[in-house]
């Protein structure tokens, strides 16, 4: 689905990605854990066009998108999920999804467009309820939930979640992630870039850990979950000489 | 049958993309947790982030067992010690040991190599797999162990049972698969015929054999008489032990584990990378180890690669039977030795430059090993019997103790060895016919 070979992208001087190489395959849920300003989001959002790479390349189902622009990006079935989900407070809950489905309208497939909220709302029930309700006066948690929902609307195959447990409770960040169980059963792929390691790493299928714009780390869930260093890093761990 | 259908029959591309990945990872964090590579790499001013291609890892410098004997005993080790949850040693070329740290997350990557191993060899979860490697520092005997146990197998952990044992164990608790040095299971055949027992009384029909050189000829011999299919394996325990490359059911090359070692083919003299098929030094380098990973270790073992698919549906390179060293490494019984291990040991008995010859014959399948020693006159007269004899006794007991080498010693007559033109013996006879 997504291959990934050596990116570097940055802003002006500072140079954040430092050398990139990943893939996801098909159906696959894959996670980017790593400390605050890592680069997590400086590479979701070169792989969704809105950061131009400086080198490497990029592929989407086999195709060079890596000088491509945000909205072929969507064409080509990739959406991004923002951290902090950046949706419009003062418009409804409808009116924000509906917004998602900006290259479908293009295309005036308006059809597709009501097939899909249909869709997101068996999904989400909850926004069903208060699709005309200000998505400002929403929870956290039914506010992420129209973020994701947002991102569905134009039918993408590969999902790019930007941090979705920010600032949600304990429970919320469990609903969110079997949402994102969910959406993988319904045949999406799912690239989640992630600071609460463990949680993330419960439902992704395999992982890579950035620090300071280089991945130092690759495997399955299951091996990082048991890696000493991801445990003191990002499990809360710590320790000091070699021999301790 | 493929133990791991995911990655052995993987596509070349997809391959190439996991190995790069992988190559990536380890060389960001043995920068950051290994010195050695740290100052390697500074010193030479190599970034490592200019490694954006299989390719471009020739432009590293290798590792030599003498760097990995010079970082004894934790020096290369990339996680602090309380994460090694295994330690391996093997043999130096001075006798101080190359010691090789395991953590959890190796050991299962491990378990499920060597489990490779032995699906490939038709080896499955009803199979009772007698061990007839030692027990020890070194990884033959825990390395198949474990990976026999991850497919299910029965797993009879002979270790190092004198070898009529062996064959009752085998008879009697119907060992189906025996794990040995091929020149074991030449002694075990040899004593089976001694004893006038047939082998098709056993309930053997497979055997893994590797940890010393062997050939197709022996591979016949051990096959027709000891009525068993023989698949060769390759490992070093540097690297991780068995597990690094295997037969499958072809009997053509041994496949490489290429998702977790990348292999390259170096001219040892001018350390160029050489096109596959070409014969040359194996180099390694590891990259899914996390607590010894090594960066273009070079084995000194000689072999070349096979390209293309193998019938058996893998899609990893493989490469040849190995045929020899670079250097002088022998190997006894499956032990590594350097002829210049036993010289510092007769240096240090006799105290002056020895002159001696090492003598390697193969008697009833099992190595031997014969010490001939120049004694100088004035040391003592050789009609003193039992100073020859204590003197005889405290070498062999060196050799037991440091290098576990149970060797015949024969001393003789200063300047009685043969020598050439530039009047040096030669240190290895190896009468051995592999």
């Amino acid at each position: 689905m997504l291959k990934i070979r050596n990116l570097e992208a940055g802003y002006d001087k500072l140079k954040v990605l430092k050398g990139i190489s990943l893939h996801v395959k098909s159906g696959e849920i894959v996670t980017i854990i790593g400390a605050n300003g890592a680069g997590k989001t400086t590479l979701l959002n070169t792989i969704a066009s809105l950061v131009k790479p400086r080198d490497g390349e990029i592929k989407l189902k086999d195709i060079d998108v890596t000088n491509s622009s945000p909205d072929r990006i969507v064409k080509n079935g990739c959406v991004l999920v923002p951290e902090g989900r950046q949706l419009y407070p003062s418009m409804t809950v409808k009116e924000n999804l509906i917004l998602g489905a900006y290259t479908l309208y293009r295309k005036k497939d308006k059809k597709s467009a009501a097939e899909n909220l249909e869709n997101i709302f068996t999904l989400f029930p909850v926004l069903k309820d208060r699709k005309t309700q200000l998505a400002g006066t929403l929870s956290g948690g039914e506010q992420q939930m129209v973020a994701i929902g947002r991102a569905l609307m134009s039918g993408p195959d590969l999902l790019l979640m930007d941090e979705p447990s920010m600032g949600l409770a304990p429970l919320i960040v469990k609903d969110i992630f079997s949402i994102v169980k969910e959406l993988r059963d319904r045949g999406k792929t799912i690239l989640i870039v992630e600071q609460n390691a463990k949680a993330v790493l419960e439902i992704a299928d395999r992982g890579y850990v950035m620090e300071t714009g280089s991945l130092i780390m690759e495997g399955s869930s299951e091996d990082l979950l048991d890696n000493n260093d991801v445990k003191r890093a990002y499990l809360g761990r710590d320790y000091k000489n070699f021999t301790d | 049958m493929i133990f791991s259908k995911e990655y052995e029959t993987m596509q070349r591309e997809d391959l190439e993309q996991l190995q790069v990945e992988r190559l990536q990872v380890t060389l960001n964090r043995v920068y950051r947790n290994v010195l050695f590579y740290k100052n390697q790499y500074d010193n030479k001013k190599i970034e490592i982030s200019s490694i954006k291609s299989l390719k471009d890892l020739a432009s590293l410098p290798f590792t030599s067992k003498e760097d990995l004997r010079e970082s004894y005993p934790y020096e290369a080790f990339a996680v602090p010690l309380r994460d090694i949850v295994r330690i391996h040693s093997t043999s130096g070329t001075t006798g101080t040991p190359i010691v090789v740290g395991y953590t959890k997350n190796d050991l299962k990557i491990w378990s499920c190599l060597v489990a490779r191993v032995l699906s490939a060899a038709g080896i499955t979860g009803t199979d009772l797999v007698q061990i007839a490697f030692n027990y020890s520092q070194s990884t033959g005997g825990l390395g198949f162990h474990y990976g026999a146990e991850q497919i299910g197998a029965s797993v009879i952990p002979a270790s190092g049972e004198e070898v009529l044992k062996q064959i009752q164990i085998m008879k009697d608790y119907r060992s189906s698969a025996l794990v040995s040095t091929p020149g074991y299971a030449l002694h075990i055949v040899s004593i089976l015929e001694e004893q006038g027992m047939d082998p098709q009384e056993l309930n053997l029909s497979k055997g893994l054999f590797g940890s010393e050189p062997w050939s197709e000829k022996l591979r016949d011999e051990i096959e027709s008489r000891l009525k068993i299919e023989a698949f060769d394996n390759y490992g070093l325990s540097e690297i991780m032990g068995p597990g690094v490359a295997f037969e499958c059911d072809k009997h053509n090359g041994l496949h490489i584990n290429e998702d977790h070692f990348i292999v390259e083919v170096i001219n040892p003299q001018t350390l160029e990378v050489i096109p596959a098929g070409e014969e040359g030094e194996i180099v390694f380098t590891t990259i899914t180890k996390e607590g010894f990973p090594l960066i273009r270790y070079r084995t000194g073992d000689i072999s070349s690669i096979i390209e293309g698919p193998c019938e058996c549906g893998r899609t990893t390179r493989r490469i040849k039977r190995v045929t020899g060293r670079t250097d002088d490494m022998i190997i006894v019984a499956g032990n590594n030795i350097f002829p210049s291990q036993i010289e510092a040991l007769l240096f240090e008995i006799e105290g002056v430059e020895p002159h001696f010859q090492i003598i390697l014959n193969r008697e009833e399948g099992l190595d031997v090993i014969e010490l001939k020693v120049e004694v100088s006159s004035n040391l003592f007269a050789f009609d003193e019997i039992r100073k020859v004899q204590s003197f005889q006794n405290k070498i062999q007991q060196h050799l037991i103790t440091s290098l576990g080498l149970h060797a015949k010693i024969s001393l003789i007559e200063s300047r009685s060895l043969g020598r050439t033109k530039g009047e040096k013996v030669k240190r290895v006879l190896d009468l051995r016919k592999l």
